[in-house]
């Protein structure tokens, strides 16, 4: 390593990830990772090499250079060191300690890949992060491995899709903003999709477009409390324990209500959000997707 | 100061003064239960019931209990231990190793002990440490790096500092130590770094170790054959949770924790012992005199390392008549609530106390009957209990005034086992495969927003006769909190979600709470000084102590 730069993988076999190998959804999801899982186990004992290989090709793409380019394999390295060592506090999906999303390049105390090699070799004295024995080279790969989840999904494309068509039927046929946020504007209710175009891949969004009740994250799920004064309210559930829930109700206001005031209280299974396979044409779907896609809140270069 | 004044002074002068000088012999530890106003050990007692006699605070007047204290340690490391209190004096540790001399009453510092760990600690879960042992002026603290040290504790100066495992390979000393006689008992964790497991015990005065006894058997050892090859040679089997001592048998009881790696049992064909096992052992010469494994060949990180709950209870015996019975309780990690005779071992009971879908009951001789395909594959494998168990290494504890076994408890909590081959090198994880949630993560965040079906915590009041459950206190979040219960039916308890809890250990019904603002990770204890009771419990970074309103 020399300097602090990006790790980065290259881009162009990150794309054929994405196309071929079903890597894209490695980064979420909990029961289909498993698949995925074994084929990239598959792919470190040399098995499933062939298609892997191809897709590598070097380009040095975007304002950002490479000090240190690691090749699929070493990225594979990484992920194994990732999921042996680390992964049982941080979760297989880089998100299991609160504030930390490492799949996301979201970091508490790092704010280069140095830094993260410094972390990941010493740990953090004071916290629950505890050093290892990596060398450098190995705990380059781990950071490797880290933006590459990010890379996978940053490197989303949607074919056919017309992003500036899709904002206007975001914004009119498609009714989106009553419920979700972009950049300020719309509703808080549901989810903020600010940056949804650096955190979900294209099938990930197209499932939600076409069946929003197949997989809704915890965080997003509605709730719905009855006051014994007889008054329904329902929102995004926030937080709960043994004596309250926190909610932010379908007016946007921030409440907190005291269980023993409630007469009923629970999740409602299904999501609000109507499924657009119908409401919406195959190139009006492919157009929002664009539009979402497109979405890389305002820090992403 | 006026005349009665001073007779008075000299009069509690001349009650209180031996008791400040006279050094905390084996006597006393052994009996602590006839001064309930110290704390000498982390269980609270050799029989590790975390029961005391205190009853000042009561189910009619918990609602009185207010904060008297409150020390904030400079350290964001999870607060698992459980403070001693010696006269008047409490001993505690701010993680990792900080060794604190305390005021009881009023929280102010009279020492510190600082050691610095090597960088070459490796822990799997937290640089953390669950507590210290006296016997006579020395503190005992075990170090993340592998060390004992023996502490002064009237100065805070080490008298001695031994290695007792190498911290690079992975060997780290969590747990209180336990004093028995004239030494100290400390085992290894380490049990996701492929170690050798041992517990061993010291000459408290010179640190010089007096016996040694491995949890994996080496060859020619009995055992041994329990183990395929050269896996007993990274079988884990750590040790990091204090165990008990019975003066009767002259037997010290440890809970000892997985075979490595976690989730790969295909390395390591046969039973593996005595990962997952209690171990009896002779006091004085570390000889096995009898085990019980709970799961045997494991694949589901269900380290039996939860505290030797002993009591003397009445037992049906086979013709039907009720007798006195030595046993011993145990709620474990796998799910199971068991009752053993701890004079040889005998499988008295064994009951699910949560969802359990890897075994099924149990044979004749008290071997769990495992259900087929309940093990780790690449696809991965959803089991019941997840892998931080359906308890895990929080205190239980056990009251022989309403005879019942509180249990702190995770219902509904699964979770994914994943199996990847094994490959072992030194100072690496060695656990091959990896668990996942299945459902929102269960990680300590300072949010939940998990259903019931996903996941809960509770207290359980358990019936050590049979089994069954006698009441259940729910709360949302799921809980590492250690439990207390008092001779005046007070059970206390945190959990997650930053409460401290006051409940009727009779019924389970809520007598006080208090918001402490960040989740407990410890057992909380109870003490008294100058006639006032305390409770104390660790919640977040702080150590807090409470006593009624005057």
């Amino acid at each position: 390593m020399t300097g602090r730069g990006q790790i980065q993988t290259e881009s162009r076999e990150v794309a054929c990830m994405v196309d071929g190998s079903g890597w894209e959804r490695y980064h979420r999801g909990n029961l289909r990772e498993s698949r995925n899982a074994r084929e990239e186990a598959g792919k470190r004992r040399g098995m499933d090499l062939r298609r892997f290989n191809v897709c590598v090709l070097f380009l040095m793409g975007g304002t950002v250079f490479a000090q240190r380019n690691f090749t699929p394999a070493e990225v594979g390295v990484g992920s194994r060191l990732y999921r042996t060592n680390c992964a049982v506090c941080h979760g297989a999906n880089g998100d299991g300690i609160s504030g930390v999303d490492l799949g996301h390049g979201k970091f508490r105390r790092a704010s280069s890949d140095d830094d993260l090699i410094e972390i990941i070799k010493h740990g953090i004295q004071g916290t629950g992060m505890p050093p290892t024995n990596f060398n450098d080279f190995e705990a380059g790969t781990v950071v490797a491995y880290l933006r590459s989840l990010t890379t996978i999904i940053a490197s989303s494309e949607v074919k056919g899709g017309d992003a500036a068509r899709g904002k206007a039927l975001y914004e009119s046929k498609g009714g989106c903003k009553a419920c979700h946020r972009v950049r300020g504007s719309g509703s808080r209710v549901g989810p903020d999709l600010s940056e949804i175009g650096t955190l979900r891949t294209v099938t990930e969004l197209e499932s939600s477009l076409v069946d929003p009740n197949a997989e809704v994250l915890p965080q997003n799920r509605s709730f719905r409390v009855v006051t014994k004064a007889g008054a329904t309210v329902t929102g995004r559930l926030l937080n709960e324990d043994t004596f309250s829930v926190q909610i932010l109700d379908s007016k946007e206001h921030l409440a907190s209500y005291t269980k023993s005031d409630l007469r009923e209280y629970s999740f409602i299974a299904d999501s609000p959000m109507p499924s657009f396979r119908t409401r919406l044409s195959d190139q009006e779907r492919a157009d929002v997707l664009a539009y979402l896609v497109s979405l890389k809140g305002v820090d992403i270069p | 100061m006026n005349r009665r004044a001073l007779i008075l002074f000299a009069l509690t002068g001349l009650v209180f003064a031996p008791v400040l000088r006279s050094q905390v012999t084996f006597d006393r530890i052994l009996n602590a239960k006839q001064e309930p106003q110290n704390w000498l050990s982390y269980s609270g007692g050799v029989q590790s019931q975390r029961h005391s006699s205190l009853n000042q605070v009561t189910p009619e007047n918990a609602k009185n209990l207010e904060l008297q204290w409150i020390f904030q340690a400079r350290s964001l490391e999870k607060f698992e231990a459980t403070p001693l209190v010696v006269d008047g004096i409490m001993y505690t540790v701010q993680a990792p190793n900080d060794v604190v001399a305390l005021d009881a009453v009023t929280g102010r510092i009279f020492w510190i002990y600082s050691y610095t760990p090597s960088k070459d600690a490796r822990v799997c879960c937290g640089r953390v440490n669950r507590g210290l042992a006296i016997l006579g002026d020395t503190l005992f603290m075990g170090t993340i790096d592998g060390h004992l040290i023996a502490i002064d504790a009237k100065s805070g100066s080490p008298i001695w500092n031994v290695t007792v495992a190498k911290a690079e390979a992975g060997y780290s000393l969590m747990h209180a130590p336990l004093v028995v006689k004239d030494k100290v008992i400390m085992g290894t964790a380490g049990g996701e770094y492929g170690i050798r497991g041992f517990l061993a015990a010291f000459d408290a005065r010179t640190g010089k170790e007096a016996w040694r006894f491995y949890t994996v058997p080496g060859p020619g050892e009995k055992g041994h054959e329990t183990w395929a090859g050269d896996s007993w040679m990274h079988g884990a089997a750590s040790i990091w949770v204090t165990g008990s001592y019975d003066p009767d048998t002259n037997l010290t009881f440890w809970g000892v924790g997985n075979p490595g790696p976690d989730w790969n049992g295909d390395v390591r064909p046969g039973d593996n012992l005595y990962s997952d096992s209690v171990i009896a052992l002779d006091a004085d010469t570390g000889e096995l005199k009898w085990h019980y494994q709970f799961s045997p060949h494991d694949e589901f990180d269900y380290d039996s390392v939860q505290v030797p709950v002993l009591a003397d209870i009445q037992w049906q015996g086979k013709d039907g008549v009720k007798r006195p019975r030595k046993v011993m309780l145990w709620a474990n990690r796998n799910g199971f609530f068991y009752v053993l005779d701890r004079t040889n071992g005998e499988f008295l009971l064994g009951k699910p106390f949560a969802k359990v879908t890897w075994a099924n009951g149990f044979d004749e001789k008290g071997r769990p009957m495992k259900v087929p395909g309940m093990k780790p594959t690449p696809e991965g494998t959803v089991v019941y209990p997840g892998v931080q168990g359906a308890t895990n290494w929080y205190s239980p504890s056990f009251s022989p005034h309403t005879g019942l076994m509180y249990i702190p408890t995770w219902e509904n909590y699964s979770a994914l086992f994943i199996t990847e081959p094994a490959e072992y090198e030194e100072g690496r994880r060695y656990t091959a495969g990896m668990p996942r949630s299945v459902v929102p993560s269960m990680r300590p965040g300072q949010v939940n927003n998990r259903s019931e079906e996903e996941g809960y915590g509770a207290v359980r009041a358990i019936d050590p006769q049979t089994g069954d459950r006698k009441w259940e206190f729910k709360m949302t979040d799921v809980t590492d909190s250690g439990i207390l219960t008092t001779a005046s039916d007070v059970l206390f308890v945190g959990g997650r979600e930053g409460y401290f809890y006051a409940l009727d250990a009779r019924n389970g019904s809520v007598l006080w709470r208090m918001t402490v603002g960040g989740q407990v990770a410890n057992g909380p204890m109870t003490y008294s000084v100058g006639g006032k009771q305390y409770v104390a419990v660790a919640a977040g970074n702080s150590l807090f102590s409470f006593a009624l309103r005057q």
